[in-house]
């Protein structure tokens, strides 16, 4: 569904983005076409992998089932995810994730270490639709 | 700084959840303000309609349906979509016809029935559409971004739970006195602790609600308010409708990224900051001449933030201009003085008219119980999805 945003597995799990050639603006979801940095207009972009680890910029979570096409089974009762908005030191930039299974805002603060992991979005009976969520680092759950 | 426009009828349709659909409401916001122009319809010479694609209508919502409903009478027409922002975007269309000699009385019409629950992007699968993919991939609902900003609110400034409650009281309070607002009742600070939390750290209070509603603006060139008798009429003399700069630093609707300001640096003001500079620049004012100014209150915390952006304090001071009762009725800027999104709810193509109607009445006196005494000038803040600012400024 999107296609080549992240890759790898456990350790090496990492989101991709694009970087452009011409000025180094990094782009996330990726980019592929032109780069959006008005100055420069470039077209060769290059697959990134991005930090794995950043600090939390805000969160918080949704108490309510979200309507679609967010996927969700209506016959079990609704659990609370987290979002996390994460800034990128290197790429200077944020990035909005889910939380890994079990990170609840109590477990959160501003300016937290996190990382990025693979994590299941939704699945059923013939398809597991993969993401990635963050995790405090340290945390290992 | 270009010409002004005049304001010569402001009509709105009360809001609310009515079961009826857009046009009626759409239609009687239109007449109200023909009416209060004391302008015949058969001598508008255009009409601006403010799309919608929620309701079930995408783009059916158009000029031309409203000049249908009015009774066709061949009238120039436009249509523009700008998700929050089209009741902006169809004031400034009809203004710039108006400079531009195309109509001397030209008639803003933006209504909405809008869905129950939360608002949700269009059917099908579309990877290709932000908006599409931050409820696939996320379930990022716009109440988790409001959320999002309150809790950086609260880390960065030392906001509280308080203080947004506090945005609550104050514009149910002001509401309540507001005959066109869905809300009219006050609401404490307990009630707002004690209702359920939707998004932490957000209250389903500090979260404004989906509306029905209707707005509408009868404007004409300034030579027309004259001949029509109309010698000091309310004008328009800024309509702000402009775009983020790259890179846009701050995490916003629909997106779940920011660009990266690490090939440019970013500019010296957040995009919402830039909204109110243009009109500003464009107006040749500043926030010290503003008698009241009517803000996109998604969220309690988000009002304490277009403070800042406003440029009516200092960065994170936002709380504390709420605290001292400056942006209550008598203070030295009142915000939302209409009740807000607060009491409203929204009906997306309707509220940024909505907000001029409320500074033509605040300008021309005639607001009642919420009057600000001696208003001269007056701001509207609004934001629409995928990058469309939205500003007003209107004198007297
Ligand atoms: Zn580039």
């Amino acid at each position: 569904m999107v296609a080549q945003w992240f890759a790898g597995e456990g350790e090496s799990f990492r989101l991709l983005g694009t970087r452009c050639a011409r000025c180094a603006a990094v782009h996330f979801p990726r980019e592929d076409d032109f780069c959006r940095n008005p100055g420069c207009g470039g077209r060769e972009l290059v697959e990134v992998a991005l930090s794995r680890r950043g600090r939390v910029w805000s969160y918080t979570d949704g108490r309510y089932r979200p309507p679609e096409p967010y996927v969700s089974d209506p016959e079990l009762p609704w659990e609370p995810y987290t979002l996390i908005a994460v800034e990128l030191e290197a790429e200077r930039m944020v990035v909005l994730g889910q939380g890994a299974p079990g990170v609840t805002v109590a477990d959160l603060e501003v300016g937290m270490e996190v990382e990025v992991v693979s994590g299941v979005l939704h699945e059923d009976a013939d398809t597991v639709w993969t993401t990635w969520h963050w995790r405090p680092v340290g945390v290992t759950a | 700084m270009t010409g002004e426009v005049a304001v010569l009828g402001a009509g709105m349709h009360p809001w609310g959840k009515w079961g009826r659909g857009f046009v009626a409401y759409g239609t009687v916001a239109a007449r109200a303000a023909l009416a209060d122009a004391g302008v015949d319809w058969r001598d508008v010479g255009s009409v601006v309609g403010a799309d919608t694609v929620r309701g079930g209508y995408p783009g059916y919502v158009a000029g031309a349906t409203f000049a249908k409903a009015l009774g066709w009478q061949g009238a120039r027409v436009a249509s523009v979509y700008a998700a929050c922002a089209s009741g902006a975007q169809a004031i400034a269309t009809a203004r710039a016809q108006l400079l531009a000699g195309l109509a001397d009385v030209v008639l803003v019409v933006g209504a909405d029935a809008a869905p129950k629950g939360f608002f949700r992007p269009a059917g099908g699968d579309r990877p290709d559409d932000p908006d599409w993919l931050r409820f696939r991939v996320l379930g990022a609902t716009n109440p988790a971004y409001f959320a999002l900003y309150a809790r950086r609110r609260m880390a960065v400034h030392g906001d509280t739970l308080e203080d947004f409650a506090q945005v609550k009281v104050k514009n149910a309070a002001l509401g309540a006195l507001n005959p066109h607002a869905r809300y009219r009742k006050a609401v404490s600070a307990d009630e707002v602790a004690a209702s359920t939390v939707v998004a932490d750290p957000l209250r389903l209070l500090d979260i404004c609600a989906t509306s029905d509603g209707a707005a509408a603006l009868v404007l004409s060139t300034m030579d027309f308010a004259r001949r029509h008798g109309v010698a000091d009429p309310v004008r328009i003399r800024a309509v702000s409708t402009v775009t983020p700069t790259y890179p846009n630093t701050v995490l916003d609707l629909p997106d779940i990224a920011t660009d990266s300001a690490a090939a440019v640096p970013p500019g010296e003001r957040t995009f919402r900051a830039s909204i109110a500079h243009a009109a500003y620049e464009e107006a040749g004012i500043g926030p010290d001449d503003l008698s009241l100014a009517e803000v996109y209150d998604l969220s309690t915390a988000l009002e304490l933030q277009w403070y800042e952006d406003l440029g009516l304090c200092g960065e994170g001071e936002g709380a504390k201009l709420l605290r001292d009762g400056t942006t209550s009725l008598g203070g030295r800027i009142p915000v939302n003085t209409s009740g807000g999104l607060a009491s409203f709810g929204e009906a997306v193509p309707a509220q940024a008219i909505a907000q001029v109607c409320e500074l033509t009445w605040q300008l021309r006196g005639e607001a009642g119980g919420r009057q600000v005494a001696g208003a001269r000038v007056g701001l509207t803040a609004n934001q629409g999805l995928f990058g469309h600012g939205s500003s007003v400024i209107a004198v007297r």
